[in-house]
C-alpha cells in the first residue's frame, strides 16, 4: 500500500484496493465460521448416543407427512382468527392510546377507564381472560351462535392484545416532539387533523418494530383459543401427539408457523428500510 | 386606530412565572417590527400568543379590527391569517417539501389539491427551491429547510407573518439566504413581527424595533433610535453585551 | 422506612420463589433414582419404620410379595399415580389415599393382593397425557380411566382390564339431542370431548358429525362448554357421564350409551406401566385373583352402581 504523497488518482485506487481487501477478508471469516458451525451440528449431533430415538420422536419423516395436511387444515382457523383480530387490535389499541394522551379535562373519566383497562388486561395472563370471557360470557345465557367460543375467545384475545398495543402506540405518540404539534396547529390545522395527518403517521412509523413483536406474539397466542374448544393447529398437533405418541406433529406446527411469521417480519423490515431510504436519513458507514 | 395588528395589555404567565406583563403595540399594515431582548424576556411567548398557540391571560389581540383573542373565537381561523415560523423549522419529516406546503392549504384552507400544488410551486420557484419540491426535509440543508418553513407559512397567504428567531439555529453561511427571503417578503408588503438576534438585519429591514425586558416593551422606536442611540440604560447594557455584526 | 422496604422486597421474592417451586403436577419423565424424592400432594407413607425392617426381606409384613421383589420403584413400597385432580366416581374428594372411589378402591385392592399394606402405598399425581408418554415414570402404575389401545401400547404397557366401559353422551334433557336414538339423530349436533381420549376419537370416527367437535384440555372444559351451551352434547365414559348428569350439571341427562362393540373395540380400562415393566405380570395375577374372588365386581357395585339404565344408541 502506497502511503506517500502520491497524486490523486493512485491514492484513490489504493484506498479502493484496501477497502476491497478488507471486505473480502470479512466475507471469508463470516463464511468460514458459518460453514464450520453448520458442519459441526450436522456431523456431531447424529453421533450422539440416543440420536435415533430423538430423531424418531421429533423428526419422523413419515409422521411429518401424515400430520401435515391435517395440521395445515387446522391452521386455517388460526389464520382466520388472526386476520380478524389484527385490525380490531390496531384500531382499538390506537383509540385507547389517543384517549390516554389527550389533555382534554372533559375526557378524564374515559382516561381513567383506559388506565384501569390497560392495567387489568396486561396484569392478568391471557389464558385467564380466555377462560373468563370465553366460557364466562356465554355462560350468562347467550343463545347460539352468540355464545360461540370462537367469538368470545377472539374477543378475549383482542381485548388483551389491544392493551399491549395501546401502550406501544402511546409511547410512539408521546415520542413525537411537541414542536410538530405546535407547527401543525400554528398553520391552522385542527386538533383532529393534527393527530391524523402529523402526529399519528410519525408515531406509527416509530413503533413498527415493537408492534411487529406484538403481532408475532399474537400469532402464537391465537392457539390459546383451543383451550375453550375450537380445534386449531396446536390442539390438532396435541391430538396427533397423543394418538401416535410422537412429537413430530409439533415440529410440523412450528414449520407452518415459521412460514408465516418470518415473511411477516421480513416484510416489516423491508418496509421500514424503504421508508428510511425514501426520506433520506443519513446513515454512518460501518 | 387603523392599525393592522393591535396588541393591548397582553399578560401571560406559566404557572407562577409571569412572562408577559402587559405588552401593548400597534402595528401598521406592511410594517416590520423587530423584537430584541435577552432570552426569557418573552419574545417567543409573545409571538406564540399572537398566533394563539398559547392563550393569553389578560389583554386583547386585535387583527384588522377583530379581537382574535376573545374567548370562543375560532383559533384555527385566526391562525390561517397569522403565520408563525419557528427557530427549529419543524417541517413534517414524513412528508416531502411539496406536501409540507400544501397540507394546510388543502386541509385547513380547503383548497383543491391541484390549485394548492400550483401555488406551492410558484412560491418554491420564486424563492429558488423548485428543484427540491419532491425532496424530504432530511435531505435539505438547514437554510433550505427554514426557507421551506417560511414558504409553508406564507402559502396560506396570511396577513401577518411571525418569525421566531428563525436564523438562530443556522450556520452563518446559511443565514444569508433566509434573510434574503424575508427581505423579499417585506418588499411585497407583508406585515411581519420578528424576534431576532441579527441586529444589523433588524437595522436594515425593520420599521420599528422593540426592546423587550422582563415581559414589557422597555423601549421602542425606529432602528436608528433604538439600536444606534438607545435612550434607556437597560437597552444600552443589552446592546453592549450583544455582539453587533 | 428503608428496612421495611427491603423486608417487603425479600418477602415478595421469597413468595415468588415458593410459588415457582411449589406445584410440580407437571413432573415429566423423572429418573427412577429421583422418584423417592418426588413430593406427593398427599403422602401416606410412614417412611422410616417399615423400611428398616423390610430391608432385604421382601415378604415382611405389608411390603409386597415374592413377585414384586425388586420390581417396584422403591423397594417395599408401591407408588401409584393418578390424575390431578382425580374426579368422581373414580376418586372421591380428590383424595385417593382415602380409598374412596372406584379407582382408589381398585388400587388398594390390587396393592393388598400384592402384599402391600395401606401405609406402604404412596400416591403421585400426573396429568393424563404425561403418564402415557414414552420414557421413565415416577410411579409403578397409574390409573386414570386409561383405555387400552394399540397405539398407546407402543409407548407404555397395560395390565389386564379392570373395567369395561361404554362411551356415553351427556346433554340437556330439554334439548334437541335428548331424544336421539340412533347415530343419524346425532349427526347435526355440536359435540365436545377431552382431547387425546378415545371419546374424541369416538366422535370423529363413529359419530362423524357434520360440524367439527370442540376439544378441551380436560373434562372440566367440556363440562363448562356444555353449561354455556356452546356444545349440544359431550362424550365421556359411562360412569363419569352419570356423575356429571346426576351431580355436576343441572338439567342434563345421559342421553345414551354406545354398545361395547361400537368404535375401535370396547373401551377397557387398564393400569398403565412403564414399557415392558416386569411388575405387569404380578399385577395381572393380582387382578385375576380379585376377579375370581368377586372382589372387583363388589367394588364396581359399590362405586359404580348406576352402570345400567341409559338407553343404548344404535350405530347402524
Amino acid at each position: 500500500m502506497n502511503f506517500d504523497s502520491s497524486t490523486g488518482p493512485s491514492r484513490a485506487s489504493a484506498r479502493r484496493a484496501f477497502e476491497e481487501q478488507r471486505r473480502r477478508r470479512s466475507i471469508t471469516i463470516a463464511a468460514t465460521s458459518t460453514v464450520a458451525f453448520v458442519a459441526l451440528v450436522v456431523i456431531l449431533v447424529p453421533r450422539m448416543p440416543r440420536w435415533d430415538r430423538v430423531k424418531q420422536s421429533f423428526f419422523s419423516g413419515e409422521q411429518f407427512a401424515d400430520s401435515f395436511p391435517r395440521l395445515l387444515d387446522a391452521f386455517v382457523l388460526d389464520l382466520k382468527i388472526f386476520a380478524w383480530s389484527v385490525p380490531v387490535i390496531l384500531g382499538f389499541g390506537m383509540l385507547v392510546a389517543l384517549a390516554r394522551v389527550s389533555r382534554n379535562p372533559a375526557l378524564f373519566p374515559i382516561r381513567a377507564l383506559c388506565v384501569i383497562y390497560v392495567d387489568l388486561m396486561r396484569g392478568v395472563p391471557v389464558l385467564l381472560w380466555i377462560y373468563l370471557i370465553g366460557f364466562g360470557v356465554p355462560g350468562l345465557g347467550l343463545e347460539r351462535p352468540w355464545n360461540s367460543p370462537l367469538l368470545w375467545g377472539t374477543v378475549a384475545l383482542c381485548l388483551t392484545y389491544s392493551s399491549y398495543v395501546s401502550e406501544v402506540f402511546r409511547s410512539g405518540i408521546e415520542g413525537v416532539h411537541e414542536s410538530q404539534r405546535a407547527a401543525a396547529r400554528s398553520l391552522g390545522l385542527t386538533h383532529g387533523q393534527t393527530l391524523r395527518l402529523v402526529v399519528i403517521p410519525q408515531a406509527v412509523r416509530r413503533v413498527i418494530p415493537p408492534l411487529m413483536n406484538d403481532l408475532v406474539s399474537l400469532q402464537k397466542d391465537v392457539a390459546l383459543v383451543s383451550l375453550i374448544g375450537p380445534i386449531e393447529i396446536l390442539r390438532q398437533a396435541g391430538i396427533d401427539k397423543s394418538k401416535f405418541a410422537n412429537f413430530t406433529p409439533y415440529v410440523v406446527a412450528a414449520v407452518i408457523f415459521l412460514c408465516i411469521t418470518v415473511p411477516l417480519t421480513r416484510t416489516a423490515d423491508w418496509l421500514l428500510a424503504r421508508e428510511r431510504r425514501r426520506t433520506g436519513a443519513t446513515r454512518v458507514a460501518a | 386606530m387603523n392599525a393592522h395588528l393591535s396588541i393591548r395589555g397582553v399578560h401571560k404567565a406559566f404557572g407562577r412565572n409571569e412572562v408577559l406583563r402587559g405588552v401593548s403595540l400597534d402595528v401598521p399594515r406592511g410594517n416590520v417590527v423587530a423584537f430584541i431582548g435577552a432570552s426569557g424576556s418573552g419574545k417567543s411567548t409573545l409571538l406564540r400568543c399572537i398566533n394563539l398557540l398559547e392563550p393569553i391571560d389578560d389583554g386583547e389581540i386585535v387583527l384588522d379590527g377583530t379581537d382574535i383573542s376573545a374567548p370562543g373565537f375560532d383559533a384555527n381561523v385566526a391562525r390561517r391569517d397569522v403565520g408563525l415560523v419557528f427557530q427549529s423549522y419543524n417541517l413534517f419529516p414524513h412528508m416531502n417539501v411539496m406536501r409540507n406546503i400544501t397540507l394546510a392549504l388543502t386541509h385547513a384552507a380547503g383548497a383543491e389539491k391541484s390549485a394548492a400544488e400550483a401555488s406551492a410551486m410558484d412560491l418554491l420557484t420564486r424563492f429558488g427551491l423548485a428543484d427540491k419540491a419532491r425532496a424530504y426535509p432530511e435531505q435539505l440543508s438547514g437554510g433550505q429547510q427554514q426557507r421551506v418553513a417560511i414558504i409553508r407559512a406564507v402559502a396560506l397567504k396570511p396577513s401577518v407573518l411571525l418569525l421566531d428567531e428563525v436564523t438562530a439555529a443556522l450556520d452563518p453561511q446559511l443565514v444569508g439566504e433566509v434573510l434574503d427571503l424575508i427581505a423579499e417578503l417585506r418588499t411585497s408588503g407583508m406585515t411581519m413581527l420578528m424576534a431576532t438576534h441579527e441586529m444589523s438585519f433588524a437595522h436594515s429591514i425593520a420599521d420599528t424595533v422593540c426592546f423587550l425586558h422582563e415581559g414589557t416593551i422597555h423601549e421602542s422606536g425606529t432602528p436608528q433610535e433604538v439600536l444606534d442611540a438607545p435612550r434607556e440604560e437597560r437597552t444600552r447594557a443589552f446592546l453592549a453585551r450583544t455582539n453587533r455584526r | 422506612m428503608r428496612k421495611t422496604k427491603s423486608l417487603a422486597a425479600l418477602a415478595l421474592t421469597a413468595g415468588l420463589l415458593l410459588a415457582a417451586c411449589g406445584d410440580d403436577s407437571d413432573s415429566s419423565t423423572a429418573d427412577t433414582t429421583a422418584a423417592s424424592e418426588e413430593t406427593a400432594t398427599a403422602d401416606t407413607t410412614v417412611a422410616a419404620e417399615g423400611d428398616a425392617a423390610a430391608e432385604g426381606d421382601a415378604t415382611a409384613a405389608g411390603t409386597g410379595n415374592e413377585c414384586t421383589a425388586g420390581k417396584t420403584l422403591e423397594e417395599g413400597k408401591l407408588t401409584i399415580g393418578t390424575g390431578n385432580p382425580a374426579y368422581s366416581p373414580w376418586v372421591e374428594n380428590d383424595a385417593p389415599e382415602s380409598g374412596e372411589g372406584f379407582e382408589a378402591a381398585v388400587a388398594y385392592a390390587v396393592a393388598e393382593e400384592l402384599g402391600f399394606s395401606k401405609d406402604t402405598v404412596t400416591w403421585v399425581r400426573t396429568s393424563f397425557d404425561e403418564a402415557i408418554q414414552p420414557g421413565a415414570k415416577n410411579f409403578d402404575f397409574n390409573l386414570q380411566q386409561y383405555s387400552i389401545t394399540d397405539e398407546r401400547k407402543k409407548t407404555v404397557s397395560f395390565s389386564d382390564p379392570y373395567y369395561t366401559s361404554n362411551q356415553a353422551i351427556v346433554g340437556f334433557a330439554d334439548s334437541a339431542a335428548a331424544n336421539a336414538t340412533s347415530i343419524a339423530d346425532l349427526k347435526d349436533l355440536k359435540f365436545g370431548a377431552q382431547a387425546g381420549t378415545t371419546s374424541l376419537d369416538f366422535i370423529t370416527e363413529v359419530i362423524a358429525p357434520s360440524s367439527e367437535p370442540f376439544a378441551y384440555d380436560d373434562n372440566a372444559g367440556a363440562k363448562a362448554a356444555l353449561e354455556a351451551k356452546q356444545v349440544d352434547a359431550i362424550v365421556l365414559d359411562l360412569p363419569t357421564a352419570f356423575y356429571v348428569s346426576a351431580v355436576e350439571i343441572e338439567g342434563t341427562k345421559v342421553i345414551g350409551q354406545f354398545p361395547a362393540n361400537a368404535g375401535s373395540g370396547a373401551d377397557e380400562f387398564g393400569l398403565v406401566f412403564d414399557l415392558d415393566n416386569p411388575l405387569v405380570e404380578c399385577v395381572n395375577t393380582a387382578l385375576a385373583a380379585l376377579k375370581d374372588g368377586g372382589e372387583l365386581a363388589a367394588i364396581e357395585k359399590q362405586w359404580l352402581s348406576d352402570k345400567t339404565g341409559a338407553p343404548v344408541i344404535a350405530t347402524e
